[in-house]
């Protein structure tokens, strides 16, 4: 009888059950979707962003800004191969750390496909740094390869598919400025949305002995290195300051002598730029639901008042306040239940279709924890029960002699 | 039964304050069948609602079936009218969405009968008013007659010592009133006390004592009652036959 009744209250009121259910279902679906996609954002933008690396620093050579020990400012410091063994002696804290050397424009030659690429002299320990992750069947630089001056080299997953199309690369030469290269690995794809020197999927590396030995480097390009832990890092970075500071005679305060990027300075400030965001789609949908719940609140307090009369007649055939209350209180947790659920099922189908658009390059995969599912429907139902609990004290505190005489 | 002793009932209508019952002292035994007539305005539907219990005086002393009401809080006002009252309304006032059947089950649902004795007793209550063809039909579906049995049936759910109907024949035709007045006289000689507001001369004849309410008491004087009814039955055109 319930629920009947629930059904001939939401008849009687067409248009505006009808509105006030999708307000619950948009809200809900809103409340989900926003939660979900933000939470796919995030993490998309976390992962392109690891494409350059995890708390990694990037040092280029600078210009002094400031005068030390009578040296005057504007002197160029160069980075060498011996500081980083310098680096790696001074500061136990470093981690991994590896010089690269830059190549633009070297000719690249398999078969009958001829390209120009960038390629990047490096040691074994930048793989790993940098995210550059060898796919199966390969490797990235080892030790040996770097020590013996190898003409091995690790290419790319996008120039390889230049090279090689389809067949397998691993193992086959490529031809460097007419010198043969065998091929160790390939890069598995990853997602980078920040580079220094363009994107790792388009580069070939080599071990930085071998590139020195080929052309005929003697100051690296760059110098990438990584705290040992995340809590000594900046610790590891002054360190860096000071002991090439003594050496080349910079004070160890001039930024600009050793131009440093810090990708986790970056993170700490993309992760909160994320949060924000988050939380400002979060507070967008709770608005929207909570204006639902005014509108089923609204719809029950017409409701109430067009059967005031029946509401009468129940307390003066002996209903308890309570009965009433319960009554009216279900009826809206049924409707913001319906609206609810239909709503939580609409975001669930888009969130499991999702991945069949070929979106993920944008925007990620939109994924919704269990916490935020239950957090969602227990915050659905603690409007529908602030949205049913007014109309219906009002319900049970009405005169029974008043409303039978309506 | 009913012992009233100077029941007074006051309404704020905004500034003005609205006497309705100014002292009404009213003794109805077990077992008697009531009218309660008088012109409008005279608290009639006051006295009822306090009768039962559905409105509580401002002033004076209330006892029911032995029990002084005055002190008692909400809830135990609704066990009373749930266990000891049965109303009986001009308008009916039917759920209009439920069947007879269910109409009449709501007050054993309120007592918290048990569903099987529940279904029983509805049967019964319908089969007594000659409803017992009628149990899934729904208000719309019948006469002002039987909609009124229905209502006399639901009132009965219970078991009440005690019926209060607010003009039960109001909205009927003379034959159908005739009957629902036929079926109280036999629920009165079966030991229910009926206590009936009734604007029809020829329905106030046939209970076995009239109370005359004007200007919010009850009037005793003979020579009043005489005057009031003679005014009444001129005022209503009524056939005195």
């Amino acid at each position: 009888m319930f629920i009947r009744q629930i059904f001939r209250d939401m008849r009687g009121q067409k248009l505006r059950s009808a509105l006030t259910l999708f307000g619950i279902f948009w809200g809900t679906s809103a409340l989900i979707l926003l939660g979900a996609f933000g939470h796919g954002i995030h993490a998309h933008q976390v992962k392109q962003f690891h494409g350059l690396g995890e708390n990694i620093v990037i040092m280029w050579p600078g210009r002094t800004s400031m005068t030390y020990q009578g040296l005057p400012k504007g002197r160029a410091i160069y980075l060498r191969e011996e500081d980083v063994s310098l680096l790696k002696a001074q500061i136990p804290d470093l981690g991994p750390i590896s010089i690269e050397y830059q190549n633009w424009g070297i000719s690249l030659k398999r078969g009958k496909v001829i390209l120009s690429s960038q390629i990047a002299g490096v040691s074994a320990e930048y793989g790993d740094m940098r995210n550059v992750i060898a796919d199966w069947g390969g490797r990235f630089l080892n030790e040996t390869d770097v020590n013996l001056r190898r003409r091995v080299c690790f290419i790319g997953n996008d120039l390889k598919n230049d090279l090689f199309g389809e067949t397998d690369a691993v193992g086959q030469v490529v031809e460097v400025n007419g010198v043969p290269f065998t091929v160790v690995g390939v890069m598995v794809k990853k997602g980078q949305d920040s580079s220094y020197s363009g994107r790792d999927e388009d580069k070939l590396f080599m071990p930085y002995t071998t590139s020195a030995m080929m052309f005929g480097h003697t100051m690296a390009d760059v110098v990438v290195f990584k705290a040992k832990s995340l809590d000594k890092h900046n610790d590891v970075k002054d360190q860096a300051y000071k002991v090439l500071g003594k050496k080349y005679k910079f004070d160890p305060l001039d930024k600009q002598a050793l131009w440093m990027w810090d990708t986790a300075e970056n993170m700490e400030f993309f992760s909160s730029f994320f949060w924000g965001f988050r939380i400002f789609l979060m507070m967008i949908s709770f608005a929207t639901l909570i204006v639902g719940g005014i509108g089923v609140a609204n719809i029950m307090y017409v409701v109430v008042k067009e059967r005031s009369r029946e509401i009468g007649l129940k307390l003066a055939l002996g209903a308890k306040k309570g009965f009433v209350l319960v009554q009216f209180l279900l009826e809206t947790l049924f409707i913001t239940f319906l609206g609810g659920a239909t709503g939580f099922m609409f975001a669930m189908g888009i969130i499991r279709m999702f991945p069949s658009f070929d979106l993920e390059e944008y925007v990620g995969i939109p994924s919704i924890s269990n916490v935020e599912a239950i957090a969602s429907v227990s915050l659905l139902m603690l409007i529908g029960l602030a949205a049913g609990f007014f109309p219906a004290r009002r319900a049970a505190s009405l005169n029974p002699v008043q409303s039978l005489k309506m | 039964m009913i012992k009233m002793s100077g029941i007074r009932k006051a309404y704020n209508t905004g500034r003005i304050k609205v006497e309705a019952l100014k002292g009404v002292d009213l003794e109805i035994g077990a077992g008697e069948f009531v009218s309660i007539v008088g012109p409008s305005g005279s608290g009639k539907s006051t006295l009822m609602n306090i009768a039962g219990c559905l409105d509580v005086p401002s002033d004076g002393g209330y006892e029911l079936d032995g029990e002084s009401v005055e002190k008692l809080n909400m809830s135990q006002l609704a066990d009373i009218r749930n266990k000891k009252i049965g109303f009986v309304f001009q308008a009916f006032n039917l759920l209009p969405y439920a069947t007879a059947f269910e109409n009449v089950e709501l007050p054993l649902i309120f007592g918290k009968v048990a569903t099987k004795k529940r279904q029983d007793r509805v049967v019964e209550l319908l089969g007594r008013v000659g409803l017992q063809d009628r149990l899934g039909h729904k208000p719309a579906e019948l006469s002002g007659g039987e909609m009124q049995r229905v209502a006399i049936a639901r009132a009965l759910a219970n078991n009440p010592k005690l019926l209060l109907a607010d003009e039960p024949t109001g909205n009927l035709d003379s034959q159908s009133g005739k009957a629902i007045i036929d079926l109280f006289e036999e629920l009165w000689k079966s030991g229910t006390t009926i206590l009936m507001i009734t604007h029809d001369f020829n329905v106030a004849k046939r209970t076995n004592r009239v109370v005359y309410l004007r200007d919010g008491l009850v009037v005793t004087k003979a020579a009043d009652i005489a005057q009031g009814i003679k005014s009444w039955k001129h005022d209503r055109q009524f056939d005195t036959a």
